[in-house]
């Protein structure tokens, strides 16, 4: 038959092959089908933090790592992340609703004077998919406004966003503002955008600087990993 | 259409091109997060010894400080309604300044992107983009630009808007793009698809090529992969003077004055014709480059390990023209690709 690859019922596919199908359908930015698939497993049984992680994270892990080796691009991140967004609004209150593990909680911002939020977006919606809270505070930033939401919404990491040479030293009376406060420790500070580098992000004392989205997941995991072990040894 | 770029061109076999705007307007004591073409009223004497530092280097072309000055970005500072007034103001002070050269200096007006995805894929519709587009280059116009010069775009569908617009100001045009992501832009166009993409364009530009992205290096894989890629149009190249650190709450790009003079050369040898810099490009480095480019013969197209030994490595093993980049995960599951 050669519309086989075309017919495929997603209701009538086992576990395995349904995360499988899922995957790809994530990776080609597929919302409808990302939306049905969650559905079927939850109907299965599946709890909704498994949707998540097996399904959901797991597919956007692949979007990840190929758009940090330069084989998808912009338009197909956005697309994936957009699908995977369609699965999230079915789980999201049924995730809070069983209580599921939290990973961690982000607030992210493009620094004043800024208005690129195309990257920013992206970590964003990453970060989502990885698992991670986010509370996204748009554009134009003032130190203000980031240390009130850090603090407001109790969350984990401080992400950063700039495009512009012009701006990106802002970020620097961001981290200062929060040392004056002595809160800066209580934060994981990352940074992005793309006249920025390495150097940059320890320069202006941020914990790092994240070249892409899927590098400032992977970031964000292993920091986390580092800080709830610093915890427990002090605890 | 007769305008001053392309009576240079017809004179000339190399142009030289000026340099940054955004970091020599710190170095003159811009502060981070405020709007630049605010000067452009504001402190008009800074932004005229700012075009008078690329033009006394021995600038060909210089552009004007207008790049964010579009009703999307100027609306952060609540000057949305000013777009007009500082696009013609910056094309003001550039022309006195050309005009006092006593050469002939192409005041070349700046547009930059809108910061804004264009739809499908974002919210930017293509008549919101030309209206935008044809506000500035109106503006532009009105201040005496000889030509209009978009720059750092990412997405093929803006820089066709942008040439559309240009149309309906009826001003001549030279387009470049930021190659800042594995060689490609960040919507993942490689340099053989802008060529193709230029070459589709109604309203055709004087000159295409690359501003910004990554560093030196990269710049010119970009412009070799333009070369080979057979344009109809001169290639334009504007390199950073290498990459940013950070000294005491200033930007310093750590390339020197010797090494874009390799650079400048290098350009025109991977097959530029206009050459200048992009961020951290100071009228040192400008001066370093015209001299460079006066007193080097034009050599032999270099190869990319010619490239990398004078300037460093890339960014990225391929830049996605050879077909040697990175291959996409195996798919797992059975439905074909849609």
């Amino acid at each position: 038959m050669s519309d086989e690859d075309h017919d495929i019922i997603l209701s009538e596919l086992n576990d395995e092959d349904l995360v499988a199908q899922m995957f790809d359908d994530l990776y080609d930015g597929m919302k409808e089908e990302i939306e049905e698939g969650v559905n079927i497993l939850i109907a299965r049984g599946w709890p909704p933090y498994r949707v998540l992680t097996e399904a959901l994270v797991g597919g956007m892990t692949i979007v990840g790592h190929d758009f940090r080796d330069g084989i998808l691009f912009v338009p197909e991140v956005l697309l994936a992340a957009n699908a995977m967004k369609g699965g999230m609004f079915i789980l999201k209150p049924l995730l809070i609703a069983t209580g599921a593990p939290r990973v961690g909680k982000m607030v992210i911002g493009t620094v004043k004077g800024d208005i690129h939020d195309i990257g920013k977006n992206l970590v964003g919606m990453m970060m989502e998919g990885a698992g991670f809270e986010v509370v996204d505070l748009g554009i134009n930033n003032a130190v203000d406004a980031y240390i009130d939401a850090l603090l407001a919404e109790d969350a984990d990491i401080l992400g950063m966003s700039a495009l512009l040479t012009t701006t990106m030293p802002y970020m620097k009376v961001v981290i200062d503002t929060m040392i004056e406060k002595g809160i800066r420790d209580d934060y994981i500070v990352m940074v992005g955008g793309a006249p920025l580098n390495e150097e940059f992000g320890k320069a202006i004392g941020a914990d790092a600087y994240c070249r892409d989205a899927a590098v400032a997941v992977e970031t964000a995991k292993t920091l986390i990993a580092r800080k709830h072990n610093q915890g427990a040894a002090h605890a | 259409m007769t305008n001053a770029l392309s009576t240079l061109l017809e004179t000339r076999d190399w142009l030289m091109a000026d340099g940054a705007t955004g970091t020599n307007l710190f170095n003159m004591g811009l502060m981070s997060g405020d709007a630049p073409e605010m000067w452009n009223v504001e402190e008009t004497a800074k932004i005229t010894a700012l075009y008078k530092g690329a033009a006394d280097a021995g600038s060909d072309i210089f552009l004007t400080n207008s790049f964010g000055a579009n009703a999307s970005r100027l609306k952060l500072h609540g000057a949305q309604g000013r777009v007009h007034e500082l696009n013609k103001a910056a094309a003001e002070l550039g022309r006195e300044v050309a005009d006092a050269s006593g050469r002939t200096v192409v005041v070349a007006g700046s547009v930059g992107p809108t910061g804004e995805i264009m739809s499908p894929m974002g919210t930017l519709t293509h008549a919101r983009a030309v209206e935008m587009f044809h506000e500035q280059a109106e503006g532009l116009k009105a201040g005496g630009a000889d030509v209009l010069w978009v720059e750092t775009i990412s997405a093929a569908e803006e820089f066709r808007a942008a040439a559309e617009a240009f149309a309906l100001a009826d001003m001549p045009w030279c387009g470049t793009m930021s190659f800042d992501t594995a060689g490609r832009t960040m919507m993942g166009l490689t340099s053989a698809e802008m060529v193709k993409t230029v070459t589709k364009i109604a309203n055709q530009p004087i000159a295409f090529g690359a501003n910004c992205g990554v560093g030196a290096s990269d710049l010119l894989r970009t412009v070799l992969g333009f070369a080979a890629a057979g344009p109809t149009a001169p290639i334009i190249a504007k390199g950073n003077a290498g990459i940013p650190k950070y000294h005491d709450g200033h930007i310093h790009y750590d390339g020197t004055p010797e090494l874009m003079a390799d650079y400048a050369v290098l350009a025109r040898d991977c097959g530029a014709t206009i050459i200048g810099g992009c961020c951290g490009t100071t009228p040192e480095h400008l001066r370093a480059m015209r001299d460079a480019l006066e007193t080097r013969p034009k050599g032999p197209r270099p190869t990319l390990d010619a490239i990398t030994e004078v300037l460093g490595g890339f960014s990225s093993a391929s830049d996605g023209t050879d077909g040697a980049g990175p291959v996409a995960a195996p798919r797992r599951g059975r439905r074909r690709r849609p």
